[in-house]
């Protein structure tokens, strides 16, 4: 086991390199351009001067190890320095600079993380939180008036895309009834109950809005999954030896259950660092996902090369995790 | 009970011709609700899509400018738009793409997914390599890879296919290669817990071809987290679909979709709220009635629940 | 003397008009404004974006700048500098400009004529990629006459030398703060970017960019009393229609920004009470341009879309003219714009000295006339519908724009006026950031123009066209040697106007400038290569608790946000 997740770890940054070259090769061709956004009143000769002077002058090879240098040593040294408090060990000199924004890239992804992690994160515990239970009690009773229930709201849930039911909410919970504010304040700063309140209110209806998409496909394939289970032949010896319906649902079935439900939490935890894009720029979050975008609609290559290959960093290690879940949860699976 | 069901099923089985399995799969289908009633939903919603613009005298383009904004009447009983376009005309034309789109985009993400899912799961030796390669298309960002796409192909797939059928291709490829990663990932988790099991191991020790072994005893068994991922694909695809068309990838404007209705009618939601409702509420029983026949299929596919 | 105390007494009263005397700095609290597009930078010599120029104008300020109804006034200036008060040189290569007395920075530094000699060594840098360059073509250098005074000197005649140090676009940095941000290095200073010290009505507290800025009243600021506001929030993201929400709905937000929605969808909010739209009109023209070369897929990218093959149909001024007949353009801004747009048959709309009269015969849409002149092209209505000519070619067009609500409308309303004339249209929208992105290798940007029309809006600086309408020279076309930069979209090709257009540059008489402005756009629009839609203006919305917003699409919105106050 332990061979087998240092072989894997190892082989993390082959494939990495190979992911974070990918990425940058379809920016590259990707037909976008930083000066898109600049008013037409602009002439040509002033957009290629201002093209020069981002660097996009230079052959894309120089430019890809110019930022793989950037991003694997210098931009470490400066989260490392900012964790540590060290202020020393921040390698001085060029950063990973943003093209629209002309300052470090790292700086950014540092100043937009909290919020993300409060809503997109919060979102995504209550959202485990609320499925695994329902998924649960959704097979053990199938087919009740509770299941039922269940597969409405969450299919309806599912389907109704993010940029339909945000602004309905808002409709609804700000302009209407008056609770909750349309506009998320980045810069509240929680220190006291009062603010605890606002910063609750504000964050209301995107969780909401979260928590039930990620609910809604962590049920099914909870509720799937369990049913495959409960139908087994060691699940009638566990009954026959007289366990208790807790012990048999909740320890036996739950268990082998879980193989596919790691499997969609673990795809999902990264995701959680790129953002809600959507549902972000919709309640103005301002967290990494509308920084995402943002910077793939003004084609800010720095910007989102770093923000990929950090959350290609994130994807292989919590891949790596599950596989290593597997294991945990049902022993028969070895890697030798 | 229990002693007097195997007799019972002996009897029958005695008097019945050998019949083929899928009769069984049927009559436990039949006996599925939710199942029966999601078929009916479904196939009244392609009703209403496919045979709908053959009775209904507007055209989903054709613009009226004097009864614009209209609420819902009997000439025009889903009201009308900004334009005056008939909006039940534009619901059965947007249900056209949205349907075709969503069932064959999943499909092929689902097949995709599967395949890979299995053959790394049961094939130590491709395994390293495949997973790498999900773990690159997850990492890859959709939006530049959509854009760097639509200007490969576009030009060239509408040139051999025409302007609709080639738009057509493009989108169901695209929501398909990049959407799979999680079916994929799924399956394999399965796989690589089924193939210890003792009825894998048992198989294998008579000889069975890894071929056969995946079709008949690996393949059924995994068969309800795919079941799963093709209902929720089903609604990605539908709502992505939608997202396509705005990077002007998708279909030409004149061509409504139900996620594109539903994100026209977003800024008229307070006047008009059918106008971004309606779509939804349609997108919705698709899902559900498609999300019901999929429990239905994967009780009738499961023999354990069968003979009960 | 007399006309800058004639100024001065006139601004003052402005600002006092529509309150009680003798307020005090900052007594207002806080002013919250939205824009749905974030700033991500608070220096517009680096960025040309919308957002960020105008973000920035709340901090730094220009010499001089055009007011809401686009006359020059004088900023940090003393005057405007003219040929008559001899500001200017009477042979148009020098303009000398004076500060005003007791400028301050808001570090409390003064403000001297070697930030204004600075400004310009800063965005000329040949390494800066400044994204004002053009404002500064033609300078030679900017000499320092006395620490008020500095004389910009041309390299050639500039009958408008208002280029360089007017307008939000063009602003004075501090000389201490971006000295070491010359040329390669300014992307470095992001300090100096993110908070730059200016004279300008606030000054920055903390900036999140693609966020929201934080601001407080800027201590040395000129006047005493103002501004109203002691802080003020700047909010950035999210979409226009709920920024206009917040403001004349729930009214979280003070002022929102650009509100490119539906009338109707606007009216609907305004019922809501907190707040009202307000709308004021500029240059900017949403307009069809018709390609005069053909962009057929068969021919070889090295020629297609290029001077090289005229455009099989609409090489015809016949069709070209059809094609704009059949337009009602009344409609059109009934539904996109509403109070936000008025027809026009201009490409130069405004100032009224340059907006010409002689092409509005087109305001009356004439389907019939259409036809006849179809007709008379060749084009007879085949089986469909849809005309054809004797060679069997049928009328079809491709019809392309960038993803936006209100041009998809009016894609379906024109394809449908076009079907009625005979002509059939195929749609194409394209993503924003791809269509006006200039990058060769892709083939759907406007100005590779891989289409036989398409529709977008474009406007010019200040109040002189002469730029704009240079664009539509011979030899400024997008073609493969310019990697497809250029503003000649069209492809149009004039001696005689290009004649014309030199003749521009060489007039300094307003009146015969205006003369010669109104007969170029004269020439652009008889030959209908370009057939202008709509005049559209700009849509903001304030609460009904704000006074002193004065709507300027001349220069920044936020121009005189020291003005602004609190009327409860």
């Amino acid at each position: 086991m332990f061979n087998y997740t240092l072989r894997r770890l190892l082989l993390a940054i082959p494939t990495l390199l190979f992911i974070a070259l990918a990425i940058f090769l379809l920016l590259e061709l990707s037909p976008g351009d930083p000066m898109a956004d600049m008013p037409l009143t602009i002439p040509p000769e002033v957009r290629e001067q201002m093209r020069l002077a981002l660097g996009l002058g230079e052959a894309w090879y120089i430019r890809f190890f110019k930022w793989l240098y950037l991003f694997s040593v210098v931009e470490p040294s400066h989260v490392l320095a900012n964790m540590t408090g060290l202020d020393w060990l921040a390698i001085e000199g060029q950063r990973i600079i943003s093209f629209q924004t002309r300052s470090p890239v790292g700086d950014i992804i540092a100043q937009r993380l909290p919020q993300t992690l409060w809503v997109v994160g919060l979102s995504y515990i209550f959202g485990i939180m609320v499925a695994v239970p329902i998924g649960i009690y959704s097979a053990y009773r199938q087919y009740s008036w509770f299941d039922q229930a269940g597969t409405f709201i969450s299919m309806v849930g599912f389907s109704l895309p993010t940029f339909f039911t945000g602004p309905l909410l808002m409709l609804i919970f700000s302009i209407w009834l008056g609770w909750f504010p349309i506009i998320y304040d980045t810069t509240l700063v929680v220190d006291s109950w009062y603010d605890f309140g606002l910063q609750l209110r504000q964050m209301a209806m995107p969780v909401f809005v979260l928590t039930l998409y990620n609910a809604a496909q962590i049920t099914r394939f909870m509720r799937a999954s369990m049913l495959d289970n409960l139908t087994q032949d060691y699940v009638r010896t566990a009954r026959s030896k007289g366990m208790t319906e807790r012990i048999v649902v909740l320890v036996h079935v739950l268990r082998n259950s879980m193989i596919p439900v790691i499997t969609v939490i673990a795809l999902g935890i990264p995701t959680i660092f790129t953002g809600a894009i959507i549902t972000e720029q919709i309640f103005r979050v301002n967290g990494l996902g509308a920084l995402l975008i943002t910077a793939i609609y003004a084609s800010d290559i720095p910007m989102v090369l770093t923000l990929s290959v950090v959350f290609a960093i994130l994807i292989v290690l919590f891949n790596l995790i599950a596989d290593l879940l597997y294991a945990v949860f049902d022993p028969r699976i070895r890697y030798e | 009970m229990s002693e007097t069901a195997p007799q019972k099923s002996l009897d029958v089985a005695a008097f019945r011709p050998p019949r083929n399995q899928w009769w069984d799969v049927w009559d436990q289908f039949k006996v599925h609700k939710g199942a029966l009633a999601g078929s009916l939903v479904f196939g009244l919603i392609v009703l209403f899509c496919f045979i709908g613009p053959w009775l209904w005298p507007y055209d989903a383009t054709f613009i009226d400018i004097r009864s614009r904004n209209q609420g819902m009447s009997l000439a025009h009983p889903f009201g009308t738009d900004q334009l005056g376009r008939d909006i039940m005309a534009r619901m059965m034309a947007g249900g056209q793409v949205s349907l075709a789109v969503g069932i064959v985009a999943m499909l092929l993400s689902i097949l995709i997914g599967t395949l890979i899912g299995v053959v790394s799961g049961y094939f130590r030796r491709i395994d390293g390599l495949l997973m790498r390669m999900t773990d690159l298309f997850l990492a890859l960002p959709l939006l530049p890879l959509l854009l760097v796409m639509s200007m490969l192909f576009r030009q060239p797939l509408s040139a051999v296919f025409g302007v609709e059928m080639g738009m057509f291709l493009l989108i169901v490829t695209a929501i398909g290669i990049t959407s799979w990663m999680r079916t994929a990932r799924v399956v394999r988790g399965d796989v690589l817990a089924l193939k210890e099991r003792e009825y894998v191991l048992a198989a294998r020790s008579i000889g069975t071809p890894p071929r056969r072994l995946i079709l008949r005893h690996i393949l059924p068994n995994v068969l309800s987290p795919v079941m799963v991922s093709a209902t929720l694909m089903i609604a990605t695809a539908i709502i992505t679909e939608s997202a396509l068309s705005f990077l002007g990838m998708g279909f030409p404007p004149d061509f409504p979709t139900w996620g594109r209705l539903v994100y026209d009618g977003i800024d008229y939601l307070q006047q008009y709220p059918s106008r971004a409702m309606l779509p939804g509420v349609f997108i919705s029983l698709t899902v559900l009635s498609v999300n019901y026949i999929g429990d239905g299929l994967r009780d009738a596919l499961d023999p354990r629940i069968r003979g009960r | 003397m007399k006309r800058r105390s004639a100024l001065y007494g006139a601004a003052a009263a402005l600002a006092l008009a529509p309150m009680a005397a003798w307020a005090d700095r900052g007594e207002d609290g806080h002013l919250n404004i939205i824009y749905w597009q974030a700033p991500s930078i608070l220096n517009p010599y680096l960025s040309g974006g919308t957002k960020d120029v105008e973000s920035s104008s709340l901090v730094l300020e220009p010499l001089a700048r055009y007011n809401q109804n686009g006359e020059l006034v004088a900023w940090l200036a003393e005057e405007i500098p003219t040929v008559e008060n001899g500001g200017v040189a009477e042979d148009l290569t020098s303009i000398t400009w004076t500060l005003r007395e007791g400028l301050l920075w808001s570090d409390g530094t003064p403000v001297t004529s070697a930030d204004i000699a600075f400004t310009a060594q800063y965005c000329m840098h040949p390494e800066g990629g400044c994204a004002q360059a053009a404002r500064y073509q033609d300078v030679e250098n900017v000499e320092i006459i006395d620490e008020r005074t500095v004389t910009v000197h041309f390299s050639v005649p500039k009958p408008v030398p208002y280029g360089a140090f007017v307008s939000a676009q063009s602003p004075i940095i501090q000389a201490a703060q971006f000295a070491d941000c010359l040329g390669a290095r300014a992307p470095e200073c992001t300090e100096a970017n993110f908070y730059p010290i200016g004279t300008g009505a606030f000054r920055v507290v903390d900036f999140r960019p693609n966020d929201v800025i934080q601001m407080e009243a800027n201590p040395n600021y000129r006047d005493p009393a103002l501004p109203h506001f002691a802080t003020l929030t700047l909010k950035g993201g999210g979409d226009a229609a709920s920024a206009g929400r917040a403001v004349m709905e729930t009214g979280e937000m003070d002022y929102a920004w650009n509100l490119q929605l539906a009338p109707d969808v606007i009216a609907t909010m305004a019922q809501g009470g907190r707040g009202v739209p307000v709308s004021a009109f500029g240059t900017l023209v949403e307009r069809i341009e018709m390609n005069l070369t053909d962009p057929s897929p068969d021919l070889p990218p090295e020629t297609r879309s290029t001077r090289a093959h005229p455009h099989p149909i609409l090489s015809d001024i016949r069709v070209r003219q059809a094609l704009s007949m059949a337009i009602d353009r009344e409609l059109l801004v009934e539904i996109g714009y509403g109070q936000a747009g008025r027809p026009t048959c201009n490409l130069v709309p405004a100032p009224p000295i340059f907006a010409s009269t002689a092409n509005d015969a087109c305001l009356v849409q004439d389907l019939d006339g259409a036809r006849a002149l179809l007709e008379e092209a060749g084009w007879t209505v085949g089986g469909d519908g849809i005309r054809t000519n004797a060679d069997g070619r049928r009328l079809v067009i491709d019809y392309q724009t960038s993803t936006n609500a209100v041009r998809q409308d009016f894609q379906a309303l024109i394809q449908q006026w076009w079907r009625e004339i005979g002509v059939e249209a195929n749609l194409r929208n394209i993503n924003s950031s791809v269509f006006f992105g200039g990058d060769p290798g892709s083939p759907d940007t406007f100005q590779k123009f891989y289409a036989d029309v398409e529709m977008y809006a474009n406007n010019f600086n200040g109040t002189d066209p002469e730029a704009y309408l240079g664009a539509y020279r011979c030899g400024y076309e997008p073609r493969p040697e310019t990697q497809w930069q250029g503003e000649n979209i069209n492809r149009f090709c004039d001696p005689a106007y290009d004649e014309l257009h030199l003749q521009l540059a060489q007039t300094a008489s307003i009146e015969e400038r205006g003369r010669i402005g109104r007969e170029l756009n004269d020439i652009l629009m008889q030959n209908y290569v370009i057939v202008p839609l709509v005049d559209r203006g700009r849509v903001s919305a304030h609460s009904v608790t704000l006074g002193g917003v004065l709507l300027n699409t001349w220069d920044s919105e936020l121009w005189n946000v020291a003005d602004w106050h609190r009327t409860e």
